[in-house]
C-alpha cells in the first residue's frame, strides 16, 4: 500500500509545537482516482477531550481520521487548508516524516484486535515494535516497558499475556493489548476507529472505560463509530457525517438529546431497544399489501398467540470435536416453545451456542440429545428424505445473505427455486408468486434480473427474506439477520419483519447478540451463555429485574454504555439509546 | 439530505482489457497455423535444399534452415497442428481423469470417496515428468503414448484442484440454503455443486493445454515422444539437439514457439477465469 | 496439516485439557501423518509393480535381449534361469509380495540390462543429482522471495509485471531455458563450462535452469497470498504504529505468505529431481536423470520404478519434516 500523497494548496509554513488544539483540520478533501469522497470536512480537538465522528458505512469517517496519519488509503489524494497534529503542519510530509507522526504523535486503534494484531506473533512483540520503531526506550528496557503498558491498559498477568498471541486472548484482553500497542510511544492523540464494534457487550464497557481513563489523563481522543451509544459514553463533541460531509455537529449532549437535522433525528430514532417496541424505527412507510397472492395477503387462521406451539425444542445437546481431541459442548440442555405469530429472541455473546441452536432447530445439524418438533410432528432425528417435504414450513435468513445465494443466479431464479411446485403448479403461477414476494419485501421488479452481488446489503437481505417467505413457512429462523447492516437500513429491515409477521402470522426464532434488537422484537427472550439458557422471560422482566448474575452483568453494561457515566457527565435518561449495542 | 434510502452500487460492465485482446489475437494466429498452415507459410515443409543447409536466420529464411536445408519457419508453422492436437488431447485426458477422481472423492459414499482421496494423494507424490516417463517406459514411445503419458502426468495436480473446488461448493452456505429449502440432493448437485465447481475448468483447460504442450515437447526433446522427421515442435527440438553448438536456432526457435503457445494458453486461461467469475 | 480456526479457543486463562491430553492428541496426529506417508509409499510401490508386470511381451525375453543387445526368439532353456532369478515364474500376487518384501529390506530390484542391484546403480549416480536439486530449490526460493518482495503490492503496474513474469517463468520449458543459457553464457560469453565439469561453477547454469521455472511457479502462490496479507488489518496496524514498508513486509507479511509455497516444497523437490532428467541431458551431466532416460529408452523397468519409489520416499520424508516445521512459522498450526 502506498501512502497518500498530500498536496498543499496553501503556504506550507512549518508551525512549531505549542499549546492549543491537539488536532486542527480545516476543509479536508480526500479523493480516490479523481472521485472525491470527503468534501471539505473541518474539526478540531483540545487535549483532554474526546471528539466523536459518527456516521454509517461510506460516510467518510474512517478516511477522514486516517488522513491525520497519512494513510487515507492507496492512491488517496488529500487536500486541506489546515491539517495539523500537535501544532505540526502535516501537509506535504514525506513517508519518513509521516512515520514519525504515526504511533509517536498519533496512536491508532483499529476495530478488531483479532485481525488488527499479527495473529502469529506474541502481543508483547507487537507492542515492542512501536517502541523499536520510535526508539523511545532503550532495547534493554523494552520488555519492562511492554509489561508496564499492558498493566496500564488493565491487562492482568502481563508477563503471561505478553507471550501469548492475539488468538489466545479473549476479545476484551486483546483489544486492550491493541490499545497498549497504540500507546507505546506515548502519543498525545489517540484515534479509535470502531474500537468496540467486534466486542461482546460486557467487554465494550470495559474498553470504553479504558479510553475514558486516557482522556482524563490529558490525551486527545478521536472516536470513530457508527454507534451512538458508544459515543454517548465518551464524547464531548460530536460530528455526524454522511456521504463525506458533516451533517451536524455540536456538544454531545445536544446532538444526542436534541438533534436539529432530520438525518440525525432519523439516526437516533432508528436505534432499537426495549423502549421502541411497537414503534416504527424508520421513516419509510410500510409496504402496501398487494391484493393478489395465495397464502399471502391474509393473516393465517392459526396465528393465535395462545394456540399450540409451532416449534418445540426439548433438552437439546450438541458437542463438537476440537482439534486437540477434546469435545466442546456447544449446546447444553436448551429447550423452548415458539407459538404462531410470536417472536422468540435468543441473545448471547459469541460462542454462547445460539447459532448452533438455530441450526438444530432447522435440522441442518443433528442433535446429540433432545428433540425438535415442528407443528406437533417429529422434526429432529429423521432421515433427511422424510423431512424434505416439510422443509417449507421452516425457513432461514442468515447474517450474510450473499454467500447463501448461488453466485450464478439472478434474483428471479433464486426466488423461483424457492417457490414450491405443489402450491404453484404452473410456471406462470410461480412467476406471479415471485413478483408478489418481491413487492412484499419492498423491492422493485427491475431488481429481478440482477445478481445479488450487484445489490446493496439491505436489498440482499430483503431478497433473503423473500426467499424465506416463498414456501409459505410457519417459522422463520433469523440468525443475526440484521447484524451486518447499518443502523438506518437495520431499522427498515426490522420494520419489514414486524409488518410481515403481522400480515402472515409468522413465528420468528430471532438469534442475535444485540440486546437492543432482541428487546425491540421479542415476545419471549432466552439468554444463553456457554451453551446453556441462563435466564428466560418477557423482555421487560429480563431488563428490569434480571435474576441470573450473567444477565445482570449484561444489562448493567448496556446501561453504562447508554448512561455515559465514565465520561464524567451526569447520567441522564435516554430510552432510545439506553439498551443498544450493535 | 434526510434518510438514507438504500442505494445499489452501479452495475459494473466488464471492461475489455488489452491483455484479453492480445491473447485473443495470439489464439487466432495459432488456430490459423493449426488449421490452414499454408496461409502463413506457403512453402513445402519437407522441401530439401542441399545448397542451403544450416543457414542462420535471414530475410530469405526467417528462422534459418536445418541440416538438409529445410526452411525452419515453414516447418514450425506446419508442425503447429500436430503440437496443438497433442496438447489438446493430453489436456483432455488430464481433465477427464482429474474430474472423475475428484467427483469420486467428494460426492460418493464414504469408503469409496476415502479411497479416491488416497489415490489423488498418492498420485500427487509423483512429479509430472516422472509419471509420464514411467508410462512411456511401459508403453514404448509413440504419439499416442505421448498424449496419454502427459495427460496422466499432469492429472494429479488438477485432481487436487478440482477436489478443492468441489469441496468448497459442497460445503458452501448456498448449498446449505438449498437443503433448507427441502431440495433433493441430486437436484442440489446438478444445479449448484456441478455448475459452480466445474465452470472454472474451462479456464483451467486453456491453462493445461499450454502446460501439456511443454511437457510433451520435453519428452520429445529426450527422444521419447514424437520422432523426426515429423515437423511437430518436439520432434524439431530432438532433431535440432545434435546441432545446438553450430545452429542454436534449430532448438531455440521451435522452443520459442512452444513458449509462445504456453504463454498464450496461460493468458487465455487468465482472461477466461476473470470472465467466468460470477460477478462479471 | 491442520490450521485451527482463529475463532476457537479463546480462554482468558491458559486452560485447556492439560499437557497430557494435548500431547496425546499430538501423538495421534503424528501417527496419522506417518500412516499417510506409508500409504503414499505403498501406493507408489504398487504403481511401480503394476508398471513392471504391465510391460508388453515376455519379460525374460526382454531381459535377455537387453543383455545381449540382440532381439531374437529365446528357447525355454535359455529363459528358465532368468525366470528363476527375477521370480517371473511366480504368480503375480507372489511377485507383488516379493517386491514389497524386498522394498522393506531396502532392495529396489535388479536391473535388466546391467544385471546388478538397482540400488547400486542409483547410489552411484545420486550425489550429483541431489546437489543439483537442492541447489536449484534453494536458488528458486531466494529468487522467488526477492522478486515477490520487490513487486507484490506496489500498484497495478508492478503487480501486473510481477505476475506476468511469474507465469512466463513458470511456463518456460526447462530444455529451452537450458539451451538458451548454455548458448548465451557458456558458448557466447564463455563464462561457464560447456559440458560436464565439476565443482560449484559447473552447477550454476544447470541449477538456474531448474530454479527459474520453479521460482515462477512458487511465486504465483506466494504473490496471491502476499497481496491478500498486505490488505489485512494487522498490516495497517503496523503501519499506523510507524513501521516502514520494508519492515512491514519482512516482519509481518512474509511469514504469512511463505506458508503456501512451503507446503509445495516436498512436491517441488520431487519436481527438481525429475527435472534433472532434462537438465542433465542438456548439460551432459552425470546423474540419476540420465540413468533414468537410458533406462526408459531400453525399457529397463526396475531402474525406472526404483527411481519412482525413491522419489516418493523423498516426498513423504520432506513433507513430514515440513509438518514439524509449520508450527514454528505459524504457531496456530497444531503440531
Amino acid at each position: 500500500m502506498s501512502s497518500a500523497t498530500v498536496t498543499t494548496p496553501a503556504d506550507p509554513a512549518e508551525a512549531t509545537a505549542s499549546a492549543g488544539p491537539a488536532i486542527v483540520v480545516e476543509n479536508l478533501r480526500v479523493s480516490f482516482a479523481g472521485r472525491e469522497v470527503v468534501h471539505g470536512v473541518s474539526f478540531s480537538a483540545e487535549p483532554g477531550t474526546c471528539l466523536a465522528i459518527v456516521g454509517e458505512s461510506g460516510s467518510g469517517k474512517s478516511v477522514s481520521a486516517r488522513s491525520l496519519v497519512g494513510l487515507a488509503g492507496p492512491g488517496a489524494e488529500v487536500r486541506a487548508d489546515t491539517l495539523s497534529v500537535g501544532g505540526v503542519d502535516v501537509r506535504g510530509l514525506g513517508e519518513r516524516a509521516w512515520r514519525r507522526i504515526r504511533g509517536d504523535r498519533v496512536g491508532f486503534v483499529l476495530q478488531d484486535a483479532l485481525v488488527s494484531l499479527d495473529p502469529v506473533r506474541p502481543v508483547g512483540r507487537e507492542i515492542a515494535e512501536a517502541l523499536r520503531v520510535h526508539g523511545t526506550v532503550p532495547r534493554a528496557d523494552r520488555r519492562e516497558k511492554v509489561l508496564e503498558l499492558l498493566r496500564s491498559a488493565a491487562v492482568p498477568d502481563p508477563e503471561l499475556r505478553a507471550a501469548q498471541r492475539s488468538g489466545e486472548l479473549s476479545g476484551g484482553l486483546r483489544q486492550r493489548a491493541l490499545i497498549a500497542s497504540a500507546l507505546a510511544a506515548d502519543p498525545e492523540v489517540v484515534v479509535a476507529d470502531e474500537p468496540t464494534t467486534a466486542l461482546d457487550v460486557t467487554v465494550q464497557a470495559q474498553v470504553l472505560e479504558l479510553l475514558a481513563d486516557l482522556k482524563r489523563a490529558g490525551r486527545t481522543i478521536v472516536l470513530i463509530s457508527h454507534d451512538l451509544s458508544v459515543v454517548a459514553h465518551l464524547a464531548d463533541h460530536v460530528l455526524v457525517m454522511a456521504d463525506g460531509r458533516v451533517v451536524e455537529e455540536g456538544a454531545a449532549e445536544t446532538i444526542l438529546t436534541a438533534p436539529r437535522e432530520p438525518y440525525t433525528q432519523a439516526l437516533i430514532q432508528a436505534v432499537p431497544g426495549a423502549g421502541t417496541r411497537g414503534r416504527r424505527l424508520s421513516p419509510v412507510p410500510p409496504v402496501p399489501l398487494p391484493d393478489r397472492g395465495r397464502g399471502g395477503a391474509v393473516a393465517r387462521e392459526d396465528a393465535d398467540p395462545d394456540g399450540p406451539p409451532v416449534l418445540v425444542a426439548r433438552d437439546l445437546v450438541k458437542d463438537f470435536p476440537l482439534p486437540d481431541g477434546s469435545r466442546l459442548r456447544a449446546v447444553d440442555g436448551v429447550g423452548f416453545a415458539l407459538r404462531a405469530g410470536s417472536t422468540l429472541g435468543v441473545v448471547g455473546e459469541s460462542g454462547s451456542g445460539k447459532s448452533t441452536t438455530a441450526r438444530l432447530a432447522l435440522a441442518l445439524e443433528p442433535a446429540d440429545r433432545g428433540t425438535v418438533e415442528l407443528r406437533g410432528q417429529a422434526w429432529s432425528g429423521l432421515a433427511e428424505r422424510h423431512r424434505r417435504a416439510r422443509r417449507g414450513a421452516i425457513s432461514v435468513v442468515s447474517q450474510d445473505p450473499l454467500s447463501s445465494f448461488d453466485p450464478r443466479w439472478d434474483v428471479e431464479r433464486i426466488l423461483l427455486d424457492a417457490v414450491g411446485h405443489a402450491a404453484y403448479p404452473t410456471a406462470a403461477a410461480r412467476r406471479e408468486r415471485v413478483t408478489d414476494l418481491v413487492a412484499r419485501v419492498g423491492l422493485t421488479p427491475d431488481l429481478l434480473a440482477r445478481r445479488p452481488l450487484t445489490l446493496s446489503g439491505g436489498q440482499r437481505q430483503r431478497v433473503a427474506i423473500a426467499r424465506a417467505l416463498a414456501p409459505d413457512p410457519d417459522v422463520v429462523v433469523l440468525d443475526e439477520a440484521v447484524s451486518a447492516l447499518d443502523v438506518s437500513v437495520q431499522a427498515q429491515i426490522l420494520d419489514l419483519l414486524v409488518d410481515l409477521q403481522q400480515a402472515f402470522g409468522l413465528a420468528y426464532l430471532f438469534i442475535s447478540h444485540d440486546l437492543g434488537v432482541i428487546s425491540h422484537l421479542s415476545d419471549h427472550v432466552l439468554v444463553m451463555k456457554d451453551g446453556r439458557v441462563v435466564e428466560e422471560g418477557h423482555p421487560e422482566q429480563i431488563f428490569t429485574a434480571p435474576v441470573d448474575p450473567y444477565t445482570r452483568r449484561l444489562v448493567a453494561s448496556l446501561r453504562s454504555l447508554g448512561a455515559g457515566a465514565g465520561a464524567g457527565r451526569p447520567a441522564d435518561h435516554r430510552p432510545d439509546l439506553e439498551r443498544t449495542t450493535s | 439530505m434526510t434518510t438514507t434510502i438504500e442505494t445499489s452500487p452501479p452495475e459494473t460492465v466488464p471492461a475489455r482489457r488489452p491483455a484479453g485482446r492480445t491473447a485473443g489475437a495470439a489464439t487466432l494466429v495459432l488456430a490459423v497455423a493449426g488449421l490452414a498452415p499454408w496461409l502463413l507459410a506457403p512453402g513445402d515443409p519437407d522441401a530439401i535444399d542441399l545448397a542451403a543447409t544450416l543457414r542462420a536466420p535471414s530475410a530469405q529464411h526467417w528462422f534459418g534452415t536445418d541440416e538438409i536445408g529445410r526452411d525452419l519457419y515453414t516447418r514450425i508453422v506446419h508442425g503447429t497442428g500436430q503440437s496443438l492436437t497433442i496438447g489438446l488431447g493430453a489436456a483432455g485426458v488430464a481433465l477427464v481423469l482429474a474430474v472423475l477422481l475428484a467427483l469420486t472423492a467428494t460426492l460418493t459414499p464414504r469408503p469409496v470417496a476415502a479411497a479416491a482421496d488416497r489415490v489423488i494423494d498418492v498420485l500427487f507424490a509423483f512429479p509430472t515428468l516422472l509419471l509420464a516417463l514411467l508410462l512411456v517406459s511401459v508403453l514404448s514411445p509413440s504419439p499416442r503414448t505421448l498424449v496419454f503419458a502427459v495427460g496422466v502426468g499432469v492429472a494429479p495436480g488438477y485432481a487436487r484442484m478440482v477436489r478443492a473446488q468441489l469441496l468448497g461448493v459442497r460445503d458452501s452456505p448456498y448449498v446449505e440454503a438449498a437443503t433448507a429449502l427441502g431440495h433433493r440432493r441430486r437436484r442440489i448437485v446438478a444445479r449448484h455443486v456441478l455448475p459452480n465447481a466445474l465452470r472454472p475448468l474451462v479456464a483451467v483447460f486453456a491453462l493445461s493445454v499450454g502446460q501439456c504442450v511443454v511437457w510433451a515437447s520435453s519428452l520429445s526433446f529426450l527422444g521419447l515422444g514424437v520422432a523426426p522427421p515429423a515437423s511437430e515442435w518436439g520432434a524439431l527440438l530432438e532433431a535440432g539437439r545434435s546441432y545446438v553448438t553450430v545452429a542454436g536456432w534449430l532448438v531455440v526457435l521451435p522452443g520459442l514457439a512452444i513458449v509462445a503457445l504456453a504463454v498464450t494458453a496461460t493468458a487465455v486461461g487468465r482472461v477466461l477465469a476473470t470472465r467466468l467469475e460470477p460477478g462479471e | 496439516m491442520t490450521r485451527t480456526s482463529p475463532e476457537t479457543a479463546v480462554p482468558d486463562a491458559p486452560v485447556g485439557d492439560g499437557p497430557t491430553a494435548r500431547s496425546g492428541a499430538a501423538a495421534r496426529r503424528w501417527a496419522g501423518r506417518v500412516g499417510s506417508a506409508v500409504i503414499v509409499v505403498w501406493g507408489a510401490a504398487t504403481a511401480a509393480f503394476l508398471a513392471q508386470i504391465a510391460q508388453p511381451g515376455d519379460r525374460a525375453t526382454a531381459v535377455l535381449n537387453l543383455r545381449t543387445g540382440q532381439v531374437q526368439e529365446r528357447s525355454p532353456d535359455e529363459l528358465a534361469p532368468i525366470n528363476a532369478e527375477y521370480g517371473f515364474d511366480r504368480s503375480a500376487p507372489g511377485q507383488y509380495l516379493d517386491y514389497l518384501g524386498g522394498l522393506l529390506r531396502g532392495e529396489l530390484g535388479t536391473s535388466y540390462q546391467q544385471h546388478r542391484p538397482v540400488w547400486d546403480v542409483i547410489s552411484e549416480q545420486i550425489a550429483p543429482t541431489l546437489a543439483l536439486s537442492v541447489t536449484a530449490l534453494v536458488l528458486a526460493w531466494v529468487l522467488m522471495l526477492a522478486w515477490v518482495l520487490l513487486t507484490a503490492g506496489r500498484g497495478r503496474v508492478a503487480a501486473g509485471w510481477g505476475s506476468a513474469v511469474d507465469s512466463f517463468l513458470a511456463s518456460m520449458p526447462q530444455y529451452w531455458l537450458g539451451v538458451v543459457l548454455l548458448l548465451g553464457f557458456a558458448y557466447g560469453l564463455g563464462l561457464f563450462p560447456v559440458v560436464g565439469g565439476s565443482g560449484p561453477v559447473a552447477l550454476v547454469l544447470p541449477a538456474l535452469t531448474l530454479a527459474l521455472p520453479l521460482a515462477g511457479f512458487l511465486a504465483q502462490s506466494t504473490r496471491t497470498e502476499f497481496e491478500r496479507v498486505l490488505e489485512q488489518p494487522f498490516v495497517l496496524s503496523a503501519r499506523l504504529r510507524g513501521s516502514g514498508d520494508l519492515a512491514v513486509r519482512l516482519r509481518h507479511v512474509l511469514r504469512h505468505a511463505a506458508f503456501a509455497p512451503l507446503t509445495l516444497t516436498g512436491w517441488a523437490l520431487g519436481a527438481t529431481i525429475s527435472g534433472a532428467v532434462i537438465v542433465e541431458t542438456v548439460f551432459t551431466r552425470r546423474g540419476i536423470g540420465r540413468t533414468l532416460v537410458s533406462a526408459v529408452e531400453s525399457q529397463d523397468l526396475p531402474i525406472v520404478t526404483g527411481i519412482v519409489v525413491l522419489t516418493a520416499v523423498v516426498y513423504v520424508v520432506i513433507n513430514l519434516v515440513l509438518d514439524a516445521l509449520y508450527p514454528l512459522i505459524d504457531p496456530r498450526v497444531t503440531p
